[in-house]
């Protein structure tokens, strides 16, 4: 058993961001030269997505045409469980993305192979002589409050789901050998429709907005959103909120920043008010420069990528801040 | 017509916590249990479909987990759910999401339901893969992260919308029976009036063993697992600088790095 496969995902033409971050995870799990790494191109066209993975520390790149043009989790499944069949790869790395969650642990599941998601270091320890080298995955815990470590033991081949945004992609360029690879036929009990564009009627553009103040489900209820308008337009921010909040209907979607929300991209201040730090909300924050934290729970894991922090109850934080904005102040 | 919804009692830590001492899970002590969150939307969206279908549908729960799970359970009766089903053998114990999903797919195949719902993710490990996993061990078709769903009772198909990055929704079509897994947002979750607390209290839960399920106990638990938790340790709490003092004092701390920041970035 060697190499690592890493499937490259797409959608809608184009390449995403989350296949070349693989790329670097499989040079960081790399035991050696003869650990390959192998990008897997599952598409209609899928020469027209190879010079975008034509990067550093990619050995070979392998196409496999498939009829679906989006997402097909019993195409993909099927692809990737024919290809691991014939090549036997140590390592599989996909991203962990909303179209993994739709078909890696079927792929896992039917192959036996071993499996973790959301994985955001790896590496292989022991030594290789022994007979002992083990690949060891981590991943977060109890709402990221622990880290947990994760082995396979008897397993040859392990499928890992990575993290976004943990590896930078590589940098360089080049010139990988191409290897054609057929799938099986496989009739997909799925069918693609449409993409559907969310847009709320709110005018305002978080990717935009240079300061945000973001209110989480710790303010509590419905009432209590006025307040931090208020305190927002007081202190010069815009407001944004976790996903409770926008699911709840007390803020628009558009204010919701994660992962299946907006992308903080301009800003520079973040305050987060009552925000546990949930993976997909950082998803939307974690690059700002300046986050403050304000949170009741020392332990809460927004503090991980704060910069300043404040233990305490967030209606009084606001209330004292609010003094420090009067007009006239 | 049965629509099965598999629900999670999850643990969320307590605010001093210990590891325990083989450093492989938290000591029990510290874990404050509740239902997991996408299972109060996954559940909605099956007694949803049961209230809007022509034909009578019946709504099972089921719950892979030691006794404690029954509270869960009893939160989804007193919700409007059927039944209630929980599965647990001790070998059980030590299983990770796709063991949970072999032993799901059992009771599946013991309830044959048009339909299975499971949550995303749980809030505690987060796996997101329970759910297609149990799809795999079924042979169904499956799809994950359902925002919109449209559905009749006993048809062939379903429609539905998953939720991509950047709140972009992609609308496919499915074979049913199919194993779909539920987002937060779906629906707005119904609140259990005290009367149904009460009466769900009453009500039987069904308890299976895994021999009643025709599980070999290897098949579960940790060899039953495709990976195995080695360590569990308390990370680093990174770089934040805690702003200390009273009330006042923080605040004013804040007001400084505000009107610092925003100097900077006009
Ligand atoms: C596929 C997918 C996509 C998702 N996309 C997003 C997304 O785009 N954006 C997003 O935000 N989430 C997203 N989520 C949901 C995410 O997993 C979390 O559920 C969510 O971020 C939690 O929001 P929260 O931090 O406001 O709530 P909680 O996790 O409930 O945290 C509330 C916090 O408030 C604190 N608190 C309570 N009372 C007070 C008080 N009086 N003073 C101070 N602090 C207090 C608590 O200590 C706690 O830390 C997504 C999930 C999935 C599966
Ligand atoms: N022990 C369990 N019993 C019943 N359902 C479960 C169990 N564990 C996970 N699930 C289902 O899987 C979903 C969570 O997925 P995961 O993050 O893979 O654990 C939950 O919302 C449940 O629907």
């Amino acid at each position: 058993m060697s190499g690592i496969l890493v499937i490259a995902e797409h959608r809608r033409g184009e390449l995403r961001a989350a296949a070349l971050e693989l790329v670097s995870a499989a040079q960081a799990a790399k035991r050696g030269a003869a650990d390959k790494v192998a990008v897997v191109l599952i598409a209609d066209k899928p020469e027209r997505l190879m010079p975008h993975v034509s990067v550093g520390g990619v050995d070979e790149i392998v196409t496999v045409k498939i009829s679906a043009h989006d997402f097909d989790p019993d195409a993909l499944e099927s692809a990737v469980g024919a290809l691991i069949a014939a090549r036997k790869p140590s390592l599989v790395l996909i991203p962990h993305s909303i179209d993994s969650f739709g078909y890696a642990a079927a792929l896992a599941a039917k192959g036996g192979f071993g499996f973790a998601t959301d994985v955001f270091k790896l590496g292989y320890e022991g030594s290789e002589d022994s007979g002992q080298a083990g690949l060891v995955a981590t991943r977060g815990g109890y709402g990221q409050k622990v880290n947990v470590e994760v082995d396979f033991p008897g397993k040859d081949t392990i499928v890992l789901a990575v993290r976004a945004n943990t590896f930078k992609p590589p940098e360089g360029v080049s010139s990988p050998t191409v290897t054609e690879f057929t799938a099986p036929p496989v009739r997909s009990r799925l069918s693609s429709r449409s993409f559907i564009e969310v847009s709320s009627g709110d005018d305002v553009d978080m990717t935009a907005a240079e300061f945000i103040l973001s209110i989480g489900r710790g303010i509590g209820e419905q009432a209590n959103v006025e307040r931090f308008q208020e305190l927002a337009a007081a202190v010069g921010a815009t407001l944004g909120c976790s996903r409770p909040i926008a699911d709840a209907g007390w803020l628009p979607k558009s204010r919701q920043v994660g992962q299946s929300g907006k992308t903080a991209s301009a800003c520079k201040l973040y305050v987060a008010m009552g925000i546990s730090g949930a993976i997909q909300h950082l998803a939307g924050m974690k690059h700002v420069a300046t986050i403050v934290a304000v949170n009741a729970d020392a332990g809460a894991s927004i503090f991980s990528v704060a910069r300043y922090g404040i233990v305490g109850d967030l209606f009084e934080i606001a209330d004292a801040l609010r003094t420090h904005f009067e007009p006239g102040s | 017509m049965k629509l099965l919804v598999a629900v999670k009692q999850v643990a969320a830590l307590d605010e001093d916590f210990e590891i325990r001492a083989d450093g492989r899970d938290v000591e029990a002590d510290f874990l404050i249990r509740d239902v997991n969150e996408w299972d109060d939307y996954s559940l909605e969206e099956a007694l949803k479909i049961k209230e809007a279908a022509a034909s009578p549908v019946e709504v099972v729960a089921v719950s892979v987990g030691p006794e404690d799970a029954d509270e869960a359970l009893r939160k989804c009766l007193a919700k409007g759910a059927d039944r209630a089903i929980r599965v647990w053998d001790e070998a059980i114990e030590g299983s990770d999401s796709i063991a949970i999903a072999r032993v799901l797919a059992a009771v599946a195949r013991k309830e044959s339901p048009q339909m299975l719902f499971a949550g995303v993710q749980s809030s505690d490990h987060a796996f997101a893969s329970t759910g297609v996993a149990t799809a795999a061990f079924l042979d169904w078709p499956h799809a994950a992260v359902v925002a919109n769903l449209t559905y009749t009772p006993g048809g062939d198909t379903a429609v539905f919308r998953r939720e991509l990055e950047g709140g972009v929704l992609h609308e496919m079509q499915i074979e049913c029976p199919a194993v779909l897994t539920i987002q937060l947002g779906i629906n707005t979750p119904r609140y259990a009036s005290l009367r149904s607390i009460k009466q769900a209290a009453a009500k039987p839960i069904e308890v299976l063993s895994l021999q009643d399920l025709g599980i070999a106990a290897p098949d579960v638990g940790e060899s039953g697992s495709l990976s195995r938790v080695r360590r569990m340790y308390i990370p680093d709490k990174g770089r934040a600088e805690m702003i200390e003092g009273d009330v006042e004092e923080q605040a004013a701390r804040l007001a400084q790095i505000i009107k610092d920041a925003i100097g900077g970035a006009a």
